[in-house]
């Protein structure tokens, strides 16, 4: 029910993700889904990828801070309101997203949400009993 | 280990007693052999016979880094060149090198000092002493290496650079002693890391870390992370290389001068009075036994205060504390005197913050301003942009709190302040560019 997340510290310089992208590119890395948060001095890129361990040793060996976060993919169904009952459901439950991104190609009929929650196994369970369906791992390193 | 009791432990009368003597035949030698002090002792008006007490030091004029090199490269030595044996140099940052000078006598006492130095340690014979400081013309790699061979111990003199290897040499030749700059250690034990080195297998027991200023929380970081005790070395090239001052390891509280060879002073930079024990301000020291490079009352720039309290280790002689900074790296930001080596302190304070550091001084319209760079290392990196938020703030209040300075902190990728194999470049400076 969980998916492992990559999250990279970026100085907010020129060239810091574009290194990244490279560096995956080349070790044969498939981006699945990213979000980038930036401030004004630094950014954290977080990335779901289709080589989880391999993707983060490369990027530790070229000497970035790489951390590793538990997120949850949702099935979202693909037309208005479909994301505000999820969201609705969370909110009802007092459950805090910390913070969510959309995955970069469809599943079907229906759109991808990573979500990001500090309580993740009551996320899971509550989203488990309103019927959202919820992506296995390895399906989503796989899509 | 106390390797000298009679000279480490002598009841301070007797020490007084000697140090008058040493110190009237100093004034009395340089008088007569160095055209500048003659000059300089005329001009205060004192003769060397008028030197009769301790307290009459308090007459002579000071000595500055720029009198020696105003007299480059050779006027300043007590001693004809047929007697001289040896001669180094301190790095000088700008322009020429100042260069000092050793009889076979002042190496004699040079390598009892260090002996006595890293006995203080608990370095016996029998013991394997890695010399990383630099060979050269700079004092810390020969020095050591004197002191060791003193001692009967072995040394492995590798001087500075190539990381690896010395860390290769630490694995295989097994050495108890590490002699380098505290900066260095840490940068041995993060080299180590990344080859996978587990430094609590080696044989290092003891580290001798100095020619840099560094605080006690660099100490515990060091500790913890090299396996060993790690105690602060004093000394300058000046006055004689290392071996002037060091801390016990039973106490690790203060560097215990060597006063049967150095009488100590405490000034205000600024109005040059004498200070009370414990104030705290710049150490001025006079050598009374050196015969080929004496200096009276020469001002170190280093920001310390001396201690007269006996210790548990059972030494009568005083200690410095450990060293705030230098008179000359003082930053002065919007009014407010800071040492980097107090900012240090607070950032080492925050778990998790790596120890490598730079602050950069820059002046915005009329305004100073002081960014601290901050590497964000695995430990403390989130995927939550309020927890690095957070952190950057806290350290600001911790430093806002200490000095009453606003400053930025920047965090900033592992690995992007520069790492040094020498002496740390903290500070940037751009106000002066």
């Amino acid at each position: 029910m969980k998916v492992e997340q990559i999250s990279v510290f970026l100085e907010n310089k020129a060239g810091r993700l574009a290194e990244v992208t490279r560096v995956l590119g080349e070790g044969g890395i498939n981006i699945r889904a990213l979000s980038l948060a930036d401030t004004t001095d630094f950014g954290i890129l977080r990335l779901i990828v289709d080589q989880y361990e391999k993707a983060r040793e490369l990027l530790k060996e070229k000497g970035f801070t790489v951390g590793k976060t538990e997120v949850v993919a949702v099935e979202v169904p693909d037309r208005p309101g479909g994301l505000g009952m999820v969201l609705q459901a969370l909110a009802k439950a007092g459950i805090n997203v910390e913070y969510m991104y959309a995955f970069v190609q469809h599943s079907g009929k229906n759109a991808v949400i990573i979500f990001r929650f500090d309580n993740l196994e009551q996320a899971i369970e509550l989203l488990q009993k309103e019927g959202v369906h919820i992506y296995k791992g390895e399906e989503v390193y796989r899509l | 280990m106390i390797r000298d009791i009679e000279n480490e432990t002598r009841p301070r009368e007797d020490l007084q007693a000697l140090q008058l003597q040493r110190l009237q035949a100093v004034v009395e030698r340089v008088y007569h052999l160095v055209p500048f002090y003659r000059r300089r002792l005329d001009e205060a008006g004192v003769k060397p016979e008028q030197i009769r007490t301790l307290d009459d030091l308090k007459r002579l004029p000071f000595t500055t880094k720029q009198d020696i090199r105003d007299n480059y490269p050779f006027g300043m030595f007590a001693a004809p060149m047929d007697q001289i044996v040896r001669i180094h140099a301190s790095s000088g940052t700008t322009g020429k090198p100042t260069p000092v000078a050793y009889t076979q006598r002042d190496i004699d006492n040079w390598a009892e000092l260090m002996a006595r130095t890293l006995a203080a340690g608990g370095a016996h014979a029998g013991d394997i002493v890695h010399v990383a400081y630099g060979y050269g013309l700079f004092t810390g790699g020969l020095g050591a290496h004197y002191g060791a061979e003193r001692l009967g111990a072995a040394v492995i003199p590798v001087s500075g650079g190539q990381t690896r290897r010395q860390i290769m040499l630490i694995q295989d030749f097994c050495p108890t002693v590490l002699c380098c700059t505290p900066s260095f250690a840490l940068y041995l034990a993060e080299v180590g890391q990344e080859m996978g080195v587990d430094f609590a297998k080696t044989k290092l027991r003891v580290g001798i870390f100095g020619a840099e200023p560094w605080s006690d929380a660099m100490r515990t970081e060091i500790e913890a992370r090299l396996h060993l005790d790690a105690l602060d070395i004093y000394g300058l090239s000046e006055i004689l290389g290392p071996g002037v001052a060091i801390e016990c390891v039973e106490a690790k509280r203060g560097l215990h001068i060597f006063e049967d060879h150095f009488l100590p002073e405490i000034i205000n930079p600024v109005t040059l009075e004498t200070l009370a024990p414990g104030e705290i301000g710049e150490l001025v020291i006079t050598t009374i036994t050196k015969e080929a490079f004496p200096l009276l009352r020469y001002r170190t720039r280093d920001i310390t205060s001396l201690n007269y309290a006996p210790c548990k280790c059972g030494r009568t002689i005083a200690r410095i504390g450990r060293l705030q900074g230098r008179s000359d790296d003082m930053l002065i930001i919007r009014g407010v005197n800071v040492f980097p080596s107090q900012i240090e302190s607070v950032l080492m304070e925050t778990p998790g913050v790596a120890p490598h550091y730079q602050l950069i001084v820059d002046r915005e319209g009329q305004l100073d301003t002081l960014e601290v760079a901050v590497e964000v290392d695995e430990t403390v990196f989130s995927d939550e942009v309020k927890q690095l938020q957070a952190l950057a703030q806290n350290i600001q209040r911790k430093i806002k709190d200490y000095f009453t300075v606003s400053v930025k902190v920047k965090l900033v990728e592992p690995r992007t302040i520069p790492r040094s194999e020498g002496k740390a470049q903290r500070v940037i400076d751009k106000r002066k560019m």
